[in-house]
């Protein structure tokens, strides 16, 4: 008993333990480490498809549904290129695949304060360069759609999400978060089928070229090109969305990109 | 202690020694995590996983345990096995694990776990102690169904993600219950199931 309590033996067990609990965790944090970085690209591969349309275009059903060689194949038609958001230049001499701008935008330089801006997204910074998606039937020529990463504050959480827009540039094509904490039920809605699908033809921007789509409080009038239904019982997270739409679409997101893409200045063709 | 078999300790804690119920520990976890059927699933598989374990190995080891560092060592045993199941499920769980966020890691925390291993598997064998686990981690999952039952049925119409009660906002009937969505219904459930627990079995009642 009064061997067990020692001073020698309670230091003795104490770093035994330490050793072959460090020795556990370790074996399962790098055994299943790159299980878990698939897992992880798998998931936004699956976002990525789902906002564009691609996989119930193709397959009929959301990409949470389809194999792995389903979702590598739709993939395929998807390149990611890296924007320079104030410049709206393509950056071509950094590897998309190594970077990762929710990294970025935690980096004092490698993000920026987003201040006074007309829609604040109420996350603080965003990062300097943004990860795009260029979508791009095989055998076609140009690209149909550009993925955009948009993210903002909602009621409880930051939602993160894709936002992908037509070859015009101005059509929404869809809307997904991929990760959020909003009440479910209530802001969760947000990942409800029925309210993502009235986002398809949407306009993202009015006749003078001001970011105008809203989620709207209550129903959206009929015939309006730029509103969807309000989430009941979610005015805060409603309001996040169209703030968060609205701060991505302006010249403060990705409107000196889409503006240049239009023009024809910057890139005409995904492939 | 009274001779304990295993087929006692795993059964005593469904009903009659419920961890939640009775001794009213793990409540924060049961509000978390019920909101959907699947989840609680996952959640108490896992707590049953970490809870058999760590006492498991607390038993193990219980005799060079020095009593000064006793329920650091408990801790250090219980984190552990918490992140192994926390990797495990982001590995081949990966769309429930997002689902439930911190709330495995939180595990860590449940006091049932380390409840467990202080109040049995310092005292007993390492195969009772195990099945204790079990036990107990059973106790504390059928809780979390029970609970996962009403809120998802009437909150979100659906259980294990079919279709029940068809909503309103999709072209259904039903209107949801939207408190049942949020934490505190879990409350007024996990009470009314404290209720029926005792009504039927009333030398659970505390003195007053």
């Amino acid at each position: 008993m009064s061997q067990r309590d020692s001073t020698l033996n309670t230091l003795l067990t104490a770093t035994i333990l330490c050793v072959v609990c460090s020795l556990v965790v370790s074996v399962a944090a790098v055994g299943l480490k790159g299980k878990q970085e698939e897992n992880k690209m798998l998931d936004r591969q699956k976002n990525i498809l789902d906002a564009a349309g691609l996989s119930i275009g193709e397959f009929g059903k959301p990409a949470s549904e389809l194999s792995k060689a389903q979702i590598e194949e739709l993939y395929s038609w998807v390149s990611e290129e890296l924007v320079d958001l104030q410049t709206g230049q393509i950056i071509k001499d950094m590897d998309p695949a190594d970077y990762d701008p929710r990294e970025a935008a935690d980096k004092v330089d490698a993000s920026i304060e987003i201040g006074e801006v007309p829609y604040d997204p109420g996350v603080g910074r965003r990062e300097k360069v943004a990860k795009v998606y260029f979508v791009t039937k095989p055998g076609t020529d140009g690209f149909q759609q550009v993925v955009l990463p948009v993210y903002g504050k909602g009621l409880w959480s930051t939602l993160y999400g894709y936002l992908a827009l037509k070859g015009d540039l101005e059509t929404i094509q869809g809307l997904t978060f991929y990760e959020h904490a909003e009440t479910p039920g209530l802001g969760g809605e947000v990942d409800n089928p029925a309210w993502k699908a009235q986002w398809e033809d949407q306009k993202l921007y009015d006749e003078n070229g001001e970011p105008a789509a809203v989620v709207y409080k209550g129903s959206a009038p009929p015939g309006n090109p730029y509103a969807v239904d309000g989430l009941s019982g979610a005015t805060i997270t409603s309001r996040g969305v169209t703030n968060l739409l609205r701060y991505w679409a302006s010249e403060d997101g990705y409107g000196p990109f889409l503006s240049q893409l239009k023009n024809g200045t910057s890139k005409t063709s995904g492939s | 202690m009274a001779e304990r078999t295993a087929k006692s300790v795993i059964v005593d804690p469904l009903v009659d020694n419920n961890p939640i119920a009775l001794q009213i520990l793990g409540i924060c976890s049961a509000l978390a995590v019920t909101t959907k059927m699947e989840t609680s699933i996952v959640m108490a598989v896992a707590v049953i996983a970490v809870t058999a374990f760590s006492n498991l190995a607390v038993s193990a080891i219980r005799s060079y345990i020095p009593s000064s560092i006793r329920i650091i060592v408990q801790m250090t045993v219980i984190a552990s096995l918490v992140i192994v199941v926390d990797q495990f499920l982001k590995a081949y769980f990966f769309d429930i694990s997002k689902q439930l966020s911190v709330f495995v890691g939180l595990i860590i925390t449940n006091c049932i776990v380390m409840g467990r291993a202080e109040g049995f598997a310092m005292k007993n064998g390492p195969w009772l102690s195990f099945w204790d686990g079990i036990g107990n981690g059973l106790g504390y999952g059928l809780v979390l169904l029970f609970v996962a039952f009403f809120r998802e049925l009437f909150g979100s119409g659906t259980l294990m993600g079919y279709v029940i009660l068809p909503l309103d906002r999709n072209g259904g009937w039903y209107n949801p219950n939207n408190l049942m969505l949020l934490p505190p219904s879990a409350f007024f459930l996990i009470g009314f199931l404290i209720w029926l627990i005792r009504a039927y079995k009333p030398e659970q009642i505390e003195e007053s």
